[in-house]
């Protein structure tokens, strides 16, 4: 693999400095959010290299939970960051990291236990980055879903209590806003898996391949990756939405909107 | 034959109201907006949370799943909402015995939603209710927005079904001439009370 300079990597940074400036030219209005991105996204990935530095001089499992427990609060707050109209309370939090930890935590250890293999089983040069591609798909999933499924049931009210002084129950009355919201969060994986290696080029695949994997073996894990992300992501969604649809009514079949909050701009 | 019994009904700082509907009995229910009249219906089907208890004759609101008293006490709403893209998909069976009743054909069940009128919706309303075969109608303003025939034919349709089913009727109406043609015994939302304003019996 040839490696990089800093140098090569300010060369980079001038496209996105001509990028900021041609959208300051055009008032598009994003080149501050752009430059803060870019600056992040910098902050961030150098010192997750650090840390995985440290992670694998020393493969200790708190450390390794440690990591794994700050990540998951991350996506919590992001779930909970990206919602129009919230859970009031606990719930608010507490839905996206429950349904998160269920899926994402799960899907990553039975990968490293049954499928991968690795020695120890969370040696971190697997556990990491699973997880955390895991977590980051399952992340956006659910904070599109829920915010589906919110907005359809504040949207749509009318329409869900009409149907329940008909006689209808409250999965009846439901159905199909749930539906919509779940599909929303997972149609950008299935669209992936439908396009991969036709248009886009995973990646994590294209990453093995440039430092020098050979392409079958870093396909192999591409595939891995994908069906794990595909399930972690769809039984993350469908925990989401179960738990916040039993929060959205009460046991007599009632819708209680009284449950959500604004977010306040 | 069912009698509707409300019992100590407190919802959303109002109430308690107590009221007791015999069969076949039609009751008419004014007061100004914001009185409670909706909120009142809408508390004895059981769609917002409440204290107290309603029944039909023995068999109580909290007795039984929320949906199955749904379907015991019909409720009207004054605004009524549509989501399939035509008439009969909102309708178990496109045969509807009351159709002609309210100047409809078969036809209408072929019809989209966008097409109605605000007052065909109003009665076709009605009829997606009567499927039902509600043991209680909760009228709001079932014929606000008809002209004079189609509100003759809303009232004679709903007397027929009572007269079938021998049904107690709760009935929001503005309008007194209204109330004195559907109603004998008529009630009142006031300063948080119900009151009757004129009862006459048979």
């Amino acid at each position: 693999m040839i490696p990089i300079t800093p140098w090569d990597l300010a060369i980079a940074a001038v496209l996105v400095l001509l990028l900021g400036l041609t959208s300051l030219r055009l008032q598009l209005g994003i080149t501050q959010s752009l430059f803060i991105a870019a600056i992040r996204t910098t902050v961030q990935l150098l010192l997750i290299g650090l840390v995985l530095k440290l992670l694998f001089d020393t493969v200790n499992l708190y450390f390794i939970a440690g990591i794994a427990t700050i990540m998951l609060a991350v996506a919590s707050r992001e779930v909970l960051a990206r919602q129009q109209r919230r859970f009031s309370g606990w719930w608010s939090i507490g839905l996206g990291s429950v349904s998160m930890f269920i899926s994402s935590f799960s899907i990553t250890l039975f990968a490293l236990w049954v499928i991968i293999g690795s020695e120890p089983w969370y040696s971190p040069q697997y556990a990491i980055p699973l997880l955390g591609m895991l977590l980051g798909n399952t992340m956006n999933g659910v904070s599109l879903s829920l915010d589906r499924l919110t907005h359809g049931a504040w949207q749509q009210r009318d329409i869900i209590e009409q149907r329940l002084m008909l006689g209808a129950t409250r999965n009846e009355a439901f159905l199909d806003i749930r539906k919509q919201s779940i599909r929303a969060g997972m149609i950008h994986i299935i669209n992936a898996m439908t396009t991969a290696g036709l248009v886009n080029l995973p990646g994590m695949m294209t990453g093995q391949i440039i430092a020098g994997s050979p392409p079958v073996e870093a396909v192999k894990y591409q595939i891995l990756i994908m069906f794990l992300i595909a399930s972690g992501t769809g039984f993350g969604i469908i925990t989401a939405v179960t738990l916040a649809t039993h929060r959205l009514f009460d046991e007599r079949h009632r819708l209680r909107l009284d449950t959500l909050t604004v977010k306040s701009k | 034959m069912a009698t509707l019994s409300i019992h100590k009904l407190r919802f959303q700082q109002r109430g308690p109201f107590s009221l007791r509907i015999e069969s076949e009995q039609s009751v008419s229910l004014t007061g100004p907006s914001g009185a409670g009249k909706s909120l009142l219906l809408r508390a004895i089907a059981d769609l917002d949370p409440h204290q107290g208890d309603c029944a039909i004759d023995d068999q109580t609101c909290s007795g039984m799943p929320a949906p199955q008293w749904r379907r015991f006490v019909g409720l009207l709403p004054a605004k009524n909402v549509w989501w399939f893209d035509t008439v009969g998909e909102h309708f178990d069976n496109h045969e509807q015995p009351w159709l002609a009743n309210l100047g409809f054909d078969t036809d209408v069940m072929r019809w989209t939603v966008s097409r109605l009128s605000t007052g065909e919706q109003q009665r076709l309303a009605l009829l997606r209710l009567l499927q039902n075969q509600p043991q209680v109608l909760l009228l709001d303003e079932p014929t606000a927005s008809l002209d004079a025939e189609n509100t003759q034919r809303v009232e004679q349709l709903i007397a027929e079904y009572q007269a079938a089913q021998h049904c107690p009727i709760l009935w929001v109406t503005h309008d007194p001439e209204q109330a004195t043609r559907i109603a004998r015994r008529h009630l009142a939302i006031k300063d948080n009370q119900l009151r009757e304003t004129g009862s006459h019996s048979l």
